[in-house]
């Protein structure tokens, strides 16, 4: 089976006037599918620079990336948009959900543009995509009437509704607190149990453990790549806290 | 393409979700739109009815003047200006076949003293003739005659608003008024006529034979005017150069010379006056444009003021994959319907403003169909363009920067 992520000496460069930036100076990353990876390093090493281009938000200035076998830096404008409808879900770090649109609403936003109608039903499927990060109860709150942690909730059923296969999240659980991320987490680790590959960046080793495999960077390059040893379980350490 | 039941749902929720901003733009809309409307609709009521008032003078009326054609205050000729008497009244008046009626004006202006009070005004020397040439109706008594003219009788006959300020309900006939201390008596009181075609109330005067204004009143020998009333009024040119030929035989002009008085008429001073209106068109008009330009500058400030919102949104939708033409759409269709509905309702307005208008107060607006179209026209340009502006900024970019943009 071809990897889902396959990065050659990908590099990205920002040109601020006459000073250019080097974010990432050739990243070779290969991501099998069903794997659950965590992205690590300091502030400014370039991580959320990958992961906007993993998840077609932006564009390499050098280098090659083939997701599910595709060379993405052949695709017309279009066929990136697809790819984005299609094939991502993207979890930002800011959450990025509409303003004064509620729940239910974001999440059918990526349905709205799906043009193959794979999925006949919109209503339902977001429903089901609330349901699935534990927020039935909230479908028809708007972002401000939402706590951070429920908003990170919306956004990653968001990124599951159009059933993509790799979630790519940027420190989803930036601005949540231990439990929270714990739940958070453990969506992900379900998902990834079903076989949707799961990329994330962490600050945090802690978080990074609930991962399969820790990749770590340093100045735009990739300084470190290990499998996790002692994984660590969501569900488990859900009820251990449960319990307290 | 997204279907289109999809693009307006979208465009509708947009409209729906930003409703401060939605209410704002189309405000400025309907704001632009219905001021342009009604302005000039104001405009072409004022010139309608001063038309209508100069046809109600008489289409067949010609007026003579001493002194040569003036326009925009520049002398065409060279010719003294002497003014005309009594005498050239009668001999035109025996020579002229192609003229039904003719009367001398002298005019004069004095206060008037009688009955209950007392009231400063115009008076007018005529002969009866000028009754027909300028269609005055009589409410109550008489015209004065011939033989009171040749005879120099103090009679006058009064119009609607100097019976009501001098007897107030009262019955003038037969009172005695005195006009600059001089004595005269009413003998008739004419039908009222309303405001004239300048605007002035044409009830206010006094109509008294010629011969008793100048001498009695005025002083002198000559008259201001010679009003004269046409055969009929699709022969007016030549009516108007018979009264040329014989008044230039009159005063010996030789041929080639220009002449030394005017014959206007009445389509003349129908061109006059609607140019005027014209003036007051265009006045109106721009004041209207100046509106909607503000309005639209309104418009303008909001959409750009919420172009970063705005454009954080189009980065979240290309995000979950929306395409440049799916975001090109639906901010055009949101704009469309924005601006559409804006100018629907400022149309809506505009009539209802100009049943007010016509209802409550003295002016008339008449809705002139163009003026709809082009006013809706540009407010809706104008608010299509500024509400497409983020959506053509930024749906070409990568989602990350529209995302980024600040
Ligand atoms: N749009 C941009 N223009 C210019 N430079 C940029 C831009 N985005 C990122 N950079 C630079 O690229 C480098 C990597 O940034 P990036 O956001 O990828 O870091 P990061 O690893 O995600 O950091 P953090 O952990 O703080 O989120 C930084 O030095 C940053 O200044
Ligand atoms: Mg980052």
């Amino acid at each position: 089976m071809a990897p889902i992520i396959e990065t050659q000496k990908l590099k990205k460069t920002f040109y601020i006037g006459e000073i250019a930036v080097c974010a990432l100076r050739g990243i070779d990353l290969i991501v099998e599918p069903g794997e659950m990876v965590a992205i690590m390093g300091a502030s400014g090493s370039g991580k959320s620079t990958l992961m906007n281009l993993l998840g077609c938000l932006d564009q390499p200035t050098g280098g090659s990336y083939h997701l599910d076998g595709i060379d993405v830096g052949g695709l017309t404008k279009n066929e990136y948009a697809d790819i984005r409808n299609h094939k991502i879900g993207f979890v930002f770090q800011g959450f990025n959900l509409l303003p004064r649109t509620s729940a239910l609403e974001n999440v059918e936003l990526p349905l709205f543009y799906d043009r193959k109608r794979r999925i006949s039903d919109p209503r339902r499927a977001a429903v089901e995509a609330l349901e699935r990060v534990g927020l039935a109860d909230r479908l028809h709150h708007e972002p401000n009437q939402l706590s951070g942690g429920q908003q990170q909730r919306v956004a990653i059923a968001r990124a599951l509704v159009n059933r993509p296969s790799i979630i790519l999240a940027d420190e989803p659980t930036g601005n949540l607190d231990s439990h929270t991320s714990i739940e958070v987490l453990e969506v992900f680790q379900e998902l990834n149990d079903q076989g949707i590959t799961v990329v994330m960046v962490t600050h945090e080793k802690d978080i990074a453990a609930y991962a399969r495999r820790i990749v770590e960077m340093l100045d735009g390059l990739i300084r470190r790549d290990e499998l996790v040893s002692d994984r660590r379980w969501a569900r488990s350490n859900l009820k251990r806290t449960g319990q307290d | 393409m997204l279907q289109l039941t999809n693009l307006v749902r979208a465009a509708i929720r947009g409209i729906l979700k930003n409703r401060l901003r939605s209410l704002l733009t189309s405000l400025g809309i309907i704001i632009g739109v219905s001021a342009v409307i009604v302005m000039v609709g104001i405009g072409a009521g004022a010139s309608q009815q001063i038309q209508q008032r100069i046809a109600s003078l008489g289409t067949d009326l010609l007026m003579i003047r001493p002194g040569a054609l003036q326009r925009g205050g520049v002398s065409r000729g060279i010719g003294s200006a002497t003014p005309f008497t009594f005498v050239d009244v009668d001999e035109l008046k025996k020579r002229a076949l192609l003229v039904r009626a003719i009367s001398p004006l002298v005019r004069s202006a004095g206060q008037v003293v009688g009955g209950s009070g007392n009231w400063n005004t115009s008076i007018e020397g005529v002969y009866p003739a000028y009754q027909y040439i300028r269609d005055w109706q009589l409410a109550q008594g008489e015209f004065f005659t011939e033989r009171d003219v040749k005879s120099r009788k103090k009679v006058a006959v009064i119009g609607q608003t100097i019976a009501d300020e001098l007897f107030a309900g009262q019955d003038p006939i037969g009172e005695r008024i005195r006009i600059r201390n001089t004595p005269f008596t009413v003998i008739g009181v004419l039908k009222t006529k309303g405001t004239s075609a300048m605007g002035h109330d044409a009830d206010d005067i006094i109509l008294a034979p010629a011969t008793t204004v100048l001498y009695r009143l005025k002083g002198g020998i000559y008259v201001d005017m010679i009003y004269a009333s046409a055969l009929s009024s699709d022969r007016m040119y030549e009516s108007e150069q018979e009264l040329t030929l014989i008044l230039r035989d009159m005063r010996k002009i030789k041929e080639g010379d220009t002449d030394n008085f005017t014959v206007r008429n009445q389509a003349e001073i129908t061109e006059m006056a609607s140019s005027t209106s014209e003036v007051l068109t265009l006045l109106l008009g721009s004041i209207a444009a100046v509106s909607l330009l503000v309005g639209g500058i309104g418009i303008m400030n909001i959409m750009l003021v919420s172009v970063t919102e705005r454009t954080r949104e189009i980065g979240i939708r290309l995000s979950v994959g929306a395409r440049e033409r799916d975001i090109l759409l639906q901010f055009l269709t949101e704009s469309i319907m924005l601006s559409s509905i804006g100018g629907g309702f400022g149309i809506l307005l505009a009539f209802l403003l100009t049943v007010g208008v016509n209802r409550f107060s003295n002016l008339s607006a008449v809705i002139q169909p163009g003026i709809i179209i082009l006013a809706f026209s540009f407010a809706c340009l104008v608010g299509i363009f500024f509400g497409f502006y983020p959506a053509r900024k930024a749906a070409g970019l990568n989602p990350i920067d529209a995302l980024r943009y600040e």
